[in-house]
């Protein structure tokens, strides 16, 4: 077990050095942008003296360095400073947004995974047959369409025409479940057309290796059923592949789906960085940028780790 | 006696090509057939078939398979699997690949059986094959246990149901001797306890001699010649046959008058990381002779090659070239020296670019090494062409359309389209057919002769080495345990590790096994 822990701490160094990377970047992007957060917040019309006494008392005639050591520091606390745009802390905005995304992304990938998965394997068994090309050619189909289009047709179909769902995905903290059922559903669906074909292949792929291999072929000559050779040698080992692949999926629809959010009006996280950027609200651009780099770092780290216990060979390395 | 395996006239194609052809044979119960013949002769096509496995793709398109009565043909998919999981075992080549990751032993071992206990059966099937701790070996995984174990451990697989008929595929060929020893006689000792008939199939004649009663001799998918082993070993019909019985026997080269050594290693230390893999290794090759490296897999003797070549620095020690040191790394040696020490691989297929047809890949040292180009280009690959017996004509192909001893050959022609003084050979003909492998040496041998070439030769094989090297050096775990002229060391070894190598090497002669298998258990 020693090199598995020696394995986990490697990585959760490097996930942590890689967001420090991150903030670091986003941060000087942030600084080296014209106009500073005194401008930004007194506004064009104020006194030179006015926004001198603002920067003092920010701190902005500080070196970069130091004033990114006091961001981090705060940030560490919880701190990410005060929204240029409504004057509330970064914090407070983002928590809620943030929790909206997940909601959305769980959703999706509660979809999405277990779909793409199953048409996956679905396509490696009946491989170069036509369920498979069937498969193959509807998911690049869907993958091929641009998000937004996809998005505004759902709404134009489902929304406009039948009436079925609502055409923007409003949430508030009132909502009920079926509220939240009526305002998913479409941004679901769209999420599912864009994540489900890069799933599909890369399943497929796993599954078409794996049943290639001696093993199902001794699993065949002992003369077990073809159910059994399926469930009980060849999914297995499938296993660790396809949980990388699905915590990904998972990743990628957090912070991936900035389009699909604008287009549903769906007070998630990728619309509050896109109207941070609108509004030149540097503090609320990099948090945002923290939060999106935490939450993808930390899901690969788990994909790893989790792949890595569901194989025996990697799990149990002498 | 009971019939247990009878086929007739088995013809099975795929993609409408034969794969096998007019196949007729009988098995009685109790009884081992051998069946031999080189790779892509339908051997394991053959012993699927008879259990009522095909590959994918493939067909009977005519004859019959009758198994325990029952005619395989007429039998639905169920029945055939019914009949694996009951009365019929195969035992698989690589049982490193052969069995699930995913699961530990105990639970693949004895999932056919249908006892309650199945811990209990586990136990006995290992401790049956004298694996180590048989209460709990079952709860490893099989990348935890060693190879020669893993192939014991899919033996006792086999035997978990009963069956009445095993078929083994090549069950020692990824071992070392030393292993394979054991394992032959473990076979041999189950199946006869077992009372079941077997099918064994292997490439090494020898090794069939000891296993078999009978021997059924295949080459491209059809029979060559079929008797009892002893008159196949002794008296061979066909000319094939007598070949594959020849290919066996033959002298050492006479050892050379002592001469200055062309390469020379002094002191080797080697290793990757914190490991140490190769210490105190010296060795000397003189012109016109062949030094050949022996040892078992991770006794060093490849890394040993890798270092000569400058493809691992040495920790100490250097390579000397007729007396100069050499730097440690390729890319520190000059043009002329790489081009004096000419490598070639084990595996033709990974060593040449898939890509590239046969002009390119002999043709590069030509322009590089000798700027040759035009009309001296065109003649000097021909000439080439021409030592290592390939047509001209295969020039344009690309090495996909080429069988594997003809790669090997492409292999070893874009090695003297340098001109070496010295060449490293790395287990090249472990991948290949026996007789194919006889060609490539006397190939070897012939352009030493006439080039005055010297050859470093790994190998594992020691049959070969007897026949073709002037000199031998034994490795075990990274040293040189003993060195010395090849007939010498043969006949009069000094250390018990080479006597232990040499016992364990299968020879054709009846009661071989019993003998060898006697004199490596610890005295």
């Amino acid at each position: 077990m020693s090199r598995f822990s020696r394995y986990l701490m490697a990585r959760i160094a490097a996930s942590v050095l890689a967001i420090v990377a991150v903030s670091m970047i986003v941060f000087i992007g942030t600084a080296l942008l014209p106009g500073d957060a005194a401008q930004a917040i007194l506004g064009q019309e104020a006194t030179p003296q006015a926004l001198e006494e603002l920067r003092n008392q920010l701190g902005l005639h500080l070196p970069l360095w130091q004033r990114y050591l006091a961001w981090v520091l705060a940030a560490l606390q919880g701190d990410f400073g005060v929204s240029f745009s409504s004057g509330r802390p970064v914090i407070d905005l983002i928590l809620p947004r943030l929790a909206n995304s997940l909601i959305l992304a769980g959703a999706g990938a509660a979809v999405t995974v277990p779909l793409a998965v199953g048409l996956g394997i679905l396509s490696a068994l009946y491989r170069d047959r036509w369920p498979d090309r069937a498969i193959g050619t509807i998911s690049m189909l869907l993958l091929s369409l641009p998000t937004f289009l996809t998005g505004y047709l759902l709404i134009k179909i489902f929304a406009v025409e039948l009436g079925w769902f609502p055409a923007l995905s409003m949430v508030r903290r009132s909502t009920d479940l079926m509220g939240w059922i009526r305002a998913l559903t479409l941004p679901v669906i769209a999420l599912t057309f864009v994540a489900s074909a890069h799933t599909m292949r890369l399943t497929r792929t796993a599954i078409v290796a794996i049943l290639s291999s001696d093993y199902v072929m001794m699993a065949e000559i002992k003369g077990l059923s073809p159910a059994r050779v399926i469930l009980r040698h060849a999914l297995p080992n499938a296993l660790s592949p396809v949980i990388s692949i699905a915590m990904l999926t998972f990743a990628y629809m957090i912070v991936g789906v900035v389009v699909i959010e604008v287009v549903f009006s769906y007070a998630g996280l990728g619309k509050l960085i896109i109207d941070a950027v609108g509004y030149r609200d540097l503090p609320m651009v990099a948090a945002c940028g923290v939060v999106f780099s935490v939450v993808f770092v930390s899901l690969n780290l788990a994909a790893d780790v989790l792949a890595m216990l569901a194989n025996p060979r990697l799990r149990l390395a002498a | 006696m009971s019939e247990v395996l009878h086929v007739e006239g088995l013809r099975i194609e795929a993609r409408g090509a034969p794969i096998l052809d007019g196949i007729a044979l009988s098995l009685q119960k109790g009884k081992v057939l051998g069946l031999i013949g080189e790779s892509g002769a339908g051997k394991s096509t053959l012993g699927l078939a008879a259990i009522g496995y095909l590959k994918a793709g493939c067909a009977v398109t005519a004859g019959t398979v009758r198994l325990l009565g029952q005619d395989l043909g007429q039998q639905s998919p169920e029945a055939l699997r019914a009949l694996r999981r009951q009365r019929i075992s195969y035992v698989a080549q690589s049982a490193a690949a052969a069995f699930n990751p995913f699961w530990r032993l105990e639970r693949q071992v004895t999932e056919l059986a249908v006892t309650p206990d199945r811990r209990a059966l586990a136990r006995d099937l290992f401790a049956r094959l004298h694996l180590p701790e048989p209460e709990v070996f079952g709860r490893r995984y099989p990348h935890q246990v060693s190879g020669g174990q893993l192939q014991r451990a899919m033996i006792a697989m086999a035997l978990a149901n009963r069956p009445e008929l095993v078929v083994f595929d090549e069950p020692t060929t990824a071992l070392d001797v030393t292993t394979q020893v054991e394992v032959l006689a473990q076979i041999r000792q189950v199946v006869a306890e077992q009372g079941c008939a077997a099918l064994y199939i292997t490439h090494d004649l020898a090794v069939v001699a000891q296993m078999a009663d009978d021997i059924l001799v295949l080459r491209h998918g059809r029979m060559v010649e079929q008797g009892a082993v002893r008159q196949i070993v002794e008296a061979p019909r066909t000319e094939y046959a007598r070949a594959l019985v020849a290919h066996r026997s033959g002298s050492a080269p006479p050892e050379a008058a002592e001469s200055a050594p062309l390469l020379a290693a002094v002191g080797l230390e080697l290793g990757y990381g914190r490991k140490v893999i190769v210490q105190e290794v010296s060795l000397a090759v003189p012109r016109g002779q062949v030094l050949a490296i022996v040892g078992e897999s991770g006794s060093g003797k490849t890394t040993v090659a890798r270092a000569l070549a400058g493809l691992i620095a040495p920790r100490t020690g250097s390579v000397r070239l007729e007396g100069r040191a050499l730097a440690p790394l390729v890319e520190g040696r000059s043009a002329e020296d790489r081009r004096r020490l000419q490598f070639i691989h084990q595996l033709p297929d990974v060593a040449l670019n898939p890509r590239h047809p046969l002009r390119e890949i002999i043709g590069r040292p030509l322009t590089l090494f000798h700027g040759l180009s035009g009309a001296a280009f065109q003649t000097r690959l021909a000439a080439l062409m021409a030592d290592v017996e390939l047509p001209v004509a295969l020039l344009d192909r690309v090495p996909g359309a080429l069988s594997g001893g003809q790669k090997q050959r492409v292999c070893i022609a874009r090695a003297l389209a340098a001109e070496p003084d010295l060449l490293i050979c790395d287990e090249i003909t472990s991948a290949l057919d026996p007789l194919v492998e006889d060609g490539i040496l006397a190939l070897l041998q012939r352009l030493m002769q006439s080039r005055s070439l010297g050859i470093v030769f790994i190998t594992h094989n020691l049959g070969l080495t007897r026949r073709f090297a002037h000199r031998v050096a034994v490795m075990e775990r990274g040293r040189i345990v003993e060195e010395g002229a090849t007939g010498t060391v043969f006949e009069a070894p000094a250390q018990p590790y080479t006597r232990r190598l040499l016992a364990a090497a299968p020879q054709m002669r009846a009661g071989w096994l019993t003998e060898a298998i006697g004199s490596l258990r610890p005295e």
